[in-house]
């Protein structure tokens, strides 16, 4: 039985963020003509190619630069990282190594790939969010960090 | 030029949808994959709101052979699943998993100044460095195979 825990669901802010992350994707795909990937957007950047260095760039640039534009005009919303720094730095390896490994993540296979229906796209978002699911059930529920 | 400007702005939209959807916030992505704990569905509300949009943009795309600003389309074209990509996705899972952090929300935290996501995105980016490495690697003992056939634009 799933207790679903009512007082952090926030279910409106949630369909807005996600319509905006959406439009987001939209406008990537219709006015640059690419994908809204993101580890395939920084990791091009380890093997860089002339004319397809600015984009990337600007990209992250745009993804690094909203908290802090919104900073100047509201509240930013909580980032709590309960990790420590050890654990911090072992998951940032494995979701470098994996993301570029399977090709993506979150935002390319996620959102951009099940949004044009890709094949490949549902089983890699089916692995990372079982993986994902299990990850926390062995962290939380048997090992009881 | 243009393409920079463009992507800068999505760029930003995207960051920003993440902030509002709360997904920048690794706690609440946690909530999301503790499924046997108190369970918060809010990602997939998340994910839900952006593939509807994104549904449309695709149809839009798919008539298209080059964007509005006059780009080709670069849309993945395989449609094979192989090993590559499940061993990938698992991994990407279970980092995702210990931290709640993935790509994304790794970078609009360290654009809101956390030192933790900053460390995350180092790690991240040693790890895809690792990963060409590996790939190179693999593509100097095996000649015939010219790398793994992955370039950037394959991408998804």
């Amino acid at each position: 039985m799933i207790d679903i825990a009512w007082s952090s669901f926030t279910p409106w802010s949630a369909l807005i963020g996600g319509v905006l992350v959406g439009l987001a994707a939209a406008s990537f795909l219709l006015l640059n003509g690419r994908i809204a990937g993101i580890s395939g957007i920084l990791g091009g950047l380890l093997t860089p190619t002339v004319g397809d260095i600015s984009w990337r760039i600007a990209f992250l640039a745009g993804l690094i630069g909203a908290p802090a534009l919104w900073a100047l005009v509201a509240q930013l919303p909580p980032i709590e990282i309960n990790a420590g720094y050890p654990v911090l730095i072992l998951a940032g390896l494995i979701v470098g190594v994996g993301t570029r490994y399977g090709s993506g993540c979150t935002s390319g296979h996620g959102v951009c790939g099940l949004s044009r229906l890709s094949p490949r796209s549902l089983v890699a978002t089916l692995s990372f969010m079982f993986a994902g699911f299990a990850t926390v059930f062995v962290i939380r529920h048997l090992l009881g960090v | 030029m243009k393409s920079a400007i463009a992507a800068l702005f999505s760029g930003l939209l995207f960051g920003f949808g993440l902030l509002v959807s709360g997904m920048a916030n690794p706690e609440k992505v946690l909530g999301f994959l503790d499924i046997a704990g108190l369970w918060d569905p809010s990602l997939a509300f998340v994910m839900g709101g952006a593939i509807l949009v994104g549904l449309v943009a695709f149809a839009i795309a798919r008539k298209r052979t080059l964007s509005f600003l006059g780009f080709s389309m670069k849309v993945p074209g395989q449609s094979h699943v192989d090993k590559r990509l499940i061993i990938g996705g698992l991994l990407f899972g279970v980092g995702w998993g210990i931290a709640g952090i993935c790509p994304g929300p790794g970078l609009v935290g360290l654009g809101a100044g956390e030192l933790k996501s900053a460390v995350f995105v180092a790690s991240m980016i040693v790890g895809m460095g690792v990963f060409e490495l590996i790939e190179r690697s693999r593509a100097g003992a095996n000649p015939t195979r010219s790398g793994s056939g992955w370039s950037a634009t394959t991408q998804e």
